[in-house]
C-alpha cells in the first residue's frame, strides 16, 4: 500500500508518496528530501537534536510519523536564512560561542526560534533555562546557549519596537 | 518497529469503527506511543490517526460552568489559555512542569491520560515484566527500584503513573468522557487508573476500541484558584519525570480552612487522591501543624517496594510543602521553574 503526503518545507512544497508508513518526520527530512541539518541524536524525544518547526511551534521530528503532518509546513535549520543573511539566532550563537562540537546546534537554534515564537520567557535566564531544558548538549555549552537566546530576544524585541 | 497498517479517519465514529480491528491503538502525537513502538514494547498491527478529527481540538465552557477539554488538545496550548490557567493553575503548573517544550507543545490531553508508566524493565523487552508480558515475573522488585511505587503496589507490579497532569486533575474531580462503538460513558479521573493487583497488564477500566475524547473540570474546582499548586521533587530541576509530587488546593475563609483537596504523583499506578487528609483539614486552620497531619493520613498505608523506602518521607515534607505554598496563595505568575519546591519566592529566581 502506498501514502501520500503534502509538507511545506522551508516554503517550497512537496508531495511524496511512502510506501512504508514507519517513515518520521526526521527520516523523511534527512533521507528523502536530503536536509541533513536536523540531526538524529536519541531518535527517542530525549535530546532535543531533531527539533523542527511545524507551522511554527518546536516539536521532536523523532517522534512524529510524517504522515501525521499532512498539509502542514516545517521549517528546519536550512530555512533560517534568508540568502547570506543569517536569523538573529544564528548570529547570536555564533557571537556567543554557544557551541563546541556542533551536533546539537540546529536542535538547539530550532528550539530557541520556537522559544522566542511563544513569548513566555521574555528576558528572564530562568525561564529562558527552563524553556530550552528538551535540548541536551554533550559539550555543555549551556551557558553560552542562554546568553545567546537572551541577546536574539533583545534583537528581535528591539526590530518589533522598530518595526511598530 | 514493526510494520503495521496506518488510517487517519475524520470524525470519531469513523475512527471508532476504525478500531474495532483486533491490534488496533489510537495515534494521538505519538510522544509516548511511537518511543514505545521504537523499542518494540507495543507492537500494534494498525494506527488509527486521530490527529484530523477537528472536534477533539476545543476547550470550552459549557452552560453548567464545567470547562470541557477535548482530548487533543496540546499540553502547552492549555497550559498557556489564560482563562484555563486563571481558573485552574495548579493544572496548568503541573502541565508545565512535565517533559520538555517540544514535548509539550505536540502531547495531547488524551494521551498524557493514557501514556505508560517509564518503568525501565517495561521498557526493556528482556526482563521480565508481568505489565508487558504477563505471568513473566517483575524484574524491578529486585533490580533498580528507587523510584517505584509506595502506595498500592503488589507483588506482581511496582510501577508508577509518570504523568503530571493527571495529579491535579484527580485532586479537582476530572471526569473523563469515553465513547465506543455502542455508547458514550463517562468515569471519573480518579477511577480511570487501575491499582496492579494480580493483573497489572489492565491498567486502566478503557475497554478496547474505547476513544477518550474529553475532559472535564466541575465548575466548582475554580473555587480553589486562589490556593492552588503543584509541587514536584524530580532529580534535575527540569525535564524529567517526578520521584514524588503533589497537586494541593484549598478554600479558606478567616484563615479556616472550608474545603481541602490533595492528590500525589509518583507513588502508585494512579495519581493518588488523599481523601482520608482531605477530610483532616476541613474545618481546620491553616498551619503546619495541620498539614503535617494531614500529610501523615494521606501516607499511613504507604510501605516501601524496594529502596525506595526514602519516598515516604519525602512525600510527607512535600505535601506538607505543597498545602503551605497553597495556603499562601497562587503566584499571580507562572513561577519560572513550574512546580519546583526549590523556588523560594513564588516567580523569582531561585538562585538570585
Amino acid at each position: 500500500m502506498n501514502w501520500t503526503v503534502r509538507l511545506t518545507v522551508n516554503g517550497e512544497p512537496h508531495t511524496l508518496a511512502l510506501d512504508d508508513p514507519r517513515v518520521t518526520l526526521l527520516d523523511l527530512l534527512r533521507e528523502r528530501l536530503h536536509l541533513s541539518g536536523t540531526k538524529k541524536g536519541c531518535d527517542r524525544g530525549q535530546c532535543g537534536a531533531c527539533t523542527v518547526l511545524v507551522d511554527g511551534r518546536r516539536i521532536n521530528s523523532c517522534l512524529t510519523l510524517a504522515l501525521s503532518l499532512d498539509g502542514a509546513a516545517i521549517t528546519t535549520i536550512e530555512g533560517l536564512a534568508q540568502g547570506d543573511q543569517l536569523h538573529p539566532v544564528q548570529e547570536a550563537f555564533i557571537a556567543h560561542d554557544a557551541l563546541q562540537c556542533g551536533f546539537c546546534t540546529p536542535g538547539q537554534i530550532m528550539s530557541a526560534v520556537g522559544l522566542l515564537n511563544e513569548g513566555q520567557a521574555g528576558d528572564d535566564p530562568e525561564r529562558v533555562r527552563e524553556g530550552m531544558s528538551g535540548n541536551l548538549c554533550r559539550c555543555s555549552a549551556y551557558v553560552g546557549i542562554v546568553e545567546a537566546v537572551l541577546d536574539a530576544q533583545a534583537t528581535l524585541a528591539g526590530e518589533k519596537e522598530r518595526a511598530a | 518497529m514493526n510494520r503495521f497498517d496506518y488510517v487517519k479517519p475524520a470524525t470519531v465514529a469513523e475512527a471508532i469503527a476504525a478500531a474495532g480491528a483486533p491490534g488496533a491503538a489510537y495515534l494521538a502525537s505519538g510522544t509516548n506511543l511511537l518511543d514505545l513502538m521504537k523499542g518494540n514494547v507495543v507492537r500494534p498491527e494498525r494506527l488509527v490517526d486521530i490527529t484530523q478529527i477537528k472536534e477533539l481540538t476545543r476547550i470550552e465552557t459549557l452552560d453548567n460552568g464545567d470547562v470541557r477539554i477535548g482530548a487533543l488538545v496540546r499540553n502547552a496550548d492549555l497550559a498557556y489559555d489564560a482563562s484555563f490557567a486563571r481558573d485552574f493553575p495548579a493544572v496548568a503548573e503541573a502541565l508545565l512542569s512535565g517533559a520538555s517544550a517540544q514535548l509539550r507543545n505536540a502531547a495531547t490531553v488524551g494521551g498524557n491520560l493514557l501514556q505508560r508508566t517509564r518503568c525501565a524493565y517495561f521498557y526493556d523487552t528482556a526482563s521480565a515484566c508481568n505489565k508487558r508480558a504477563p505471568g513473566s515475573g517483575c524484574d524491578a522488585r529486585d533490580g533498580e527500584n528507587s523510584q517505584h511505587a509506595v502506595l498500592g503496589w503488589s507483588d506482581a507490579c511496582i510501577a508508577t503513573n509518570p504523568s503530571d497532569f493527571c495529579v491535579p486533575l484527580a485532586a479537582f474531580d476530572a471526569v473523563v468522557e469515553i465513547e465506543g462503538s455502542s455508547s458514550r460513558r463517562e468515569v471519573a479521573l480518579e477511577a480511570l487508573h487501575l491499582l496492579p493487583g494480580s493483573t497489572p497488564e489492565r491498567e486502566g477500566v478503557l475497554n478496547p476500541g474505547e476513544l477518550i475524547v474529553a475532559v472535564r473540570l466541575p465548575a466548582a474546582a475554580r473555587g480553589f484558584a486562589r490556593h492552588a499548586r503543584y509541587l514536584k521533587v524530580r532529580e534535575r530541576n527540569s525535564y524529567a519525570f517526578a520521584v514524588v509530587s503533589a497537586a494541593a488546593g484549598l478554600v479558606i475563609e478567616n484563615g479556616s480552612i472550608k474545603q481541602a483537596r490533595l492528590a500525589l504523583g509518583g507513588v502508585a499506578a494512579k495519581p493518588w487522591r488523599a481523601h482520608d487528609a482531605e477530610a483532616l483539614l476541613a474545618g481546620q486552620s491553616a498551619e503546619p501543624e495541620v498539614f503535617e497531619h494531614a500529610a501523615d493520613a494521606a501516607l499511613r498505608e504507604a510501605k516501601p517496594s524496594g529502596d525506595n523506602a526514602y519516598k515516604i518521607p519525602l512525600a510527607r515534607q512535600l505535601i506538607v510543602r505543597a498545602l503551605a505554598a497553597a495556603a499562601q496563595g497562587t503566584p499571580s505568575r507562572m513561577p519560572a521553574l513550574p512546580a519546583s519546591p526549590f523556588s523560594a519566592v513564588p516567580g523569582a529566581l531561585h538562585d538570585a
